[in-house]
């Protein structure tokens, strides 16, 4: 869809927005709808969009195999090494409270960090679903 | 009123959609038609107060979803095979499955009451904890205002973690079943040419 002008133009507009709107998401989950899951899913989007405009090698030398790769286990690593340090901390697994000063303030961070991870992995797995689908010839 | 007005609207459109995609044999419609119905659960939940399942409904059921699926559509045929035998027993099986459920459905609290099980068990403890108007001693353990974020991340982060895990494992599912590492594939015929 690389010759359709206004899709083209339309899209490039759009896409720092989505990306925008996705990390709002992310980061404002604790205080209104939303969380780690909808923005990384929001967050693949905007990549799936440019892939479907701009082709699956350009989109692939934004955000090569290997780099997916590793984004999608650093999602997961850091959910659980939330906990492990948690452990570490004296507390209970994934229990936040002694990340802080404060037990409210662990809770804060300790959420923060977990959907963060949570945002990363499903970013970085729908992101590789859709190009592994795209990639596959008929 | 209003509330019970939107509601029947939305519930003839999904019946009415689901019934056009039992019939459709194009595959792409279908595709289509289920993200829309994914919208329209999306808005159910919003008049049901869950904001938070409709937004994930409307990003991954009405959104990702139906890309990935035309995403596979693309790489198939995009008409259903029509089915040589008629469905008497999965029709049966939804009938009976239907009968039960509605059977049992008059049973269930009422929507929304505050002294049903469900809102009697863990419920006041994590609202407790979390919202500082709820109870004026408490010192409030988390103090995070979305209590959806604080159930999912903090008091439930087991099952969060394991639904991360799924999804991971799905991507490197995805990778090892159809992922572009076919090289060895490839090569090995090559190498059998050489070597005779």
């Amino acid at each position: 869809m690389k010759h359709h002008r206004v899709l083209r133009v339309i899209s490039k507009l759009l896409i720092p927005f989505i990306l925008l709107y996705a990390l709002y998401v992310q980061f404002h989950g604790d205080f209104g709808p939303g969380g780690g899951f909808q923005a990384g899913v929001i967050f693949a989007s905007a990549f799936i969009l440019y892939e479907l405009i701009f082709g699956l090698e350009n989109a692939r030398r934004i955000l090569p195999a290997r780099l997916l790769e590793l984004l999608m286990a650093l999602g997961v690593l850091l959910y659980a090494g939330t906990g492990i340090a948690s452990l570490l901390l004296g507390g209970n697994y994934l229990d936040y409270s002694v990340l802080g000063a404060t037990a409210a303030g662990g809770q804060h961070l300790g959420i923060l960090i977990v959907e963060l991870g949570v945002g990363i992995t499903v970013a970085a797995t729908m992101i590789t679903i859709f190009f592994t689908f795209a990639g596959r010839e008929r | 009123m209003i509330v019970a007005l939107v509601d029947i609207v939305l519930l003839i459109l999904m019946a009415a959609t689901a019934i056009a995609i039992l019939r459709l044999r194009n595959l792409f419609a279908v595709a289509m038609l289920s993200g829309f119905y994914s919208f329209l659960a999306a808005s159910m939940f919003v008049v049901l107060d869950a904001v938070d399942v409709a937004f994930t409904e409307a990003a991954v059921g009405a959104g990702i979803s139906t890309v990935l699926i035309l995403a596979v559509l693309a790489l198939t045929r995009n008409r259903e095979k029509i089915p040589l035998r008629t469905p008497l027993l999965p029709l049966l099986v939804v009938v009976i499955t239907g009968v039960v459920l509605l059977l049992a459905t008059p049973e269930m609290p009422p929507f929304g009451d505050p002294q049903s099980p469900a809102n009697r068990h863990v419920a006041p403890e994590y609202l407790a904890d979390t919202v500082p108007q709820y109870r004026a001693d408490n010192p409030v353990a988390v103090g995070v205002p979305n209590i959806v974020t604080t159930v999912l991340a903090s008091y439930r982060g087991y099952d969060t973690l394991g639904e991360v895990t799924v999804i991971f494992t799905a991507g490197v599912a995805i990778l090892m079943l159809i992922g572009g590492r076919r090289r060895k594939h490839s090569a090995a015929p090559k190498d059998d040419v050489d070597a005779a």
